[in-house]
């Protein structure tokens, strides 16, 4: 999923700040299930939003409302529903659904909550963490499942780097070195072996290096 | 000028047996604070960050949880999960510049004591000293 985290309150108060009226849009996707942009965040962001105003002497509507996702065209188009209401909507959704509601809402104001962060998935309760970098051209069948791109602090394609002590990073003692974790899973497949192909020098066009990345399905377009 | 706090109390419905005593006037009769409302949940695991908000938002100048010993909550987790939203909400009072001391988290234990009637007393206290809340328009 994509994971996000919401911006100080401060930045998002500066945003609202001449606004007399602001639609909370929460989002079902992803920011729902990493509790970062869901209706419940939303619900305690106009909270926090009508506090803060308070506090500045201001009084500013709230309201609050929800997609199923603000990253697809029919979804976005529900937005209709409070046309009026609102002078800027203030988007829980990650950076796509923003995005998506300026590409496609050419007079509305919309202002990002969310810093989106990284592609992850939920280590455990309330922790997550990155696993993919989406760079376009995976190489997880070499590695042993474990991504060198998103994983390695260094994105080396032919790690480890020699600086890792014990199993760890050196970059930060907390990060385990993914390079030794593929040596050792290789290792437990008998596939260790494997670790001394050289990778080529990487074509990193494919990871928005080139501008940004598009993908058509002529057997979907209509 | 005198200033009479409003102070939101949200108790579990074990920790909170003392407000029942006596036809609930044990409380009063014991010296608990009259600044505060007390509002009994089933548990305080279910006290949403948003309820600690909303009580902001209806003029509380303080807000306290009072839940289970940590280890010894009748849910297991409630009173845990309660701290860490009342945590959350600390945070969120800083963000906005707002002393965090406004809320607070107790753990006791459950029945007729003297520590829910201190907690009180020191949470009056303490609200009294910072002043109103600057939610107040």
């Amino acid at each position: 999923m994509i994971v996000a985290e919401r911006k100080p309150m401060a930045e998002i108060i500066g945003m609202v700040k001449d606004c007399s009226k602001v639609l909370v849009l929460a989002c079902r996707g992803c920011v729902t299930v990493c509790s970062a942009g869901g209706e419940r965040e939303a619900a305690a962001l106009a909270s926090l939003i009508r506090l803060g105003m308070k506090k500045e002497g201001k009084t500013i509507q709230v309201i609050e409302g929800s997609l199923v996702r603000q990253c697809d065209k029919e979804y976005i188009d529900a937005i209709d529903e409070w046309d009026g209401q609102y002078d800027a909507i203030v988007s829980t959704a990650c950076g796509v659904g923003v995005n998506f509601i300026a590409n496609l809402r050419k007079a509305t104001i919309v202002y990002p909550a969310l810093n989106t962060t990284f592609f992850g998935g939920s280590a455990e309760q309330g922790i997550w963490t990155e696993q993919c970098a989406g760079c376009g051209n995976c190489v997880l069948h070499l590695t042993g499942g474990l991504c060198p791109v998103a994983r390695c602090a260094k994105s080396l394609m032919n790690g480890p780097c020699g600086g890792s002590v014990g199993g760890r990073c050196e970059i930060n003692k907390n990060t385990e070195c993914i390079w030794q974790s593929i040596h050792d899973r290789l290792g437990s497949f008998g596939n260790q072996s494997q670790m001394k192909a050289i990778a080529p020098i990487r074509d990193w066009s494919t990871a928005g290096h080139g501008g940004p990345r598009k993908t058509v399905r002529d057997d979907l377009t209509l | 000028m005198s200033f009479e706090p409003k102070i939101t109390l949200f108790s579990c419905h074990y920790a909170s047996q003392q407000s029942c005593a006596e036809k609930g006037k044990e409380l009063s009769q014991l010296g608990f604070p009259t600044s505060i409302t007390l509002v009994r949940v089933p548990c305080t695991g279910k006290v949403q960050v948003t309820t600690l908000l909303q009580a902001f938002e209806d003029g509380a100048d303080g807000v306290y949880v009072v839940g289970c010993p940590v280890d010894g909550c009748h849910n297991v987790k409630g009173s845990v999960r309660a701290a860490k939203r009342v945590t959350a909400v600390k945070k969120a009072l800083e963000e906005l510049d707002v002393e965090s001391g406004r809320i607070e988290m107790f753990h006791l234990p459950r029945g007729l004591h003297p520590e829910f009637v201190a907690a009180g007393i020191a949470m009056d206290k303490k609200i009294r000293a910072l002043g109103p809340s600057p939610f107040q328009s």
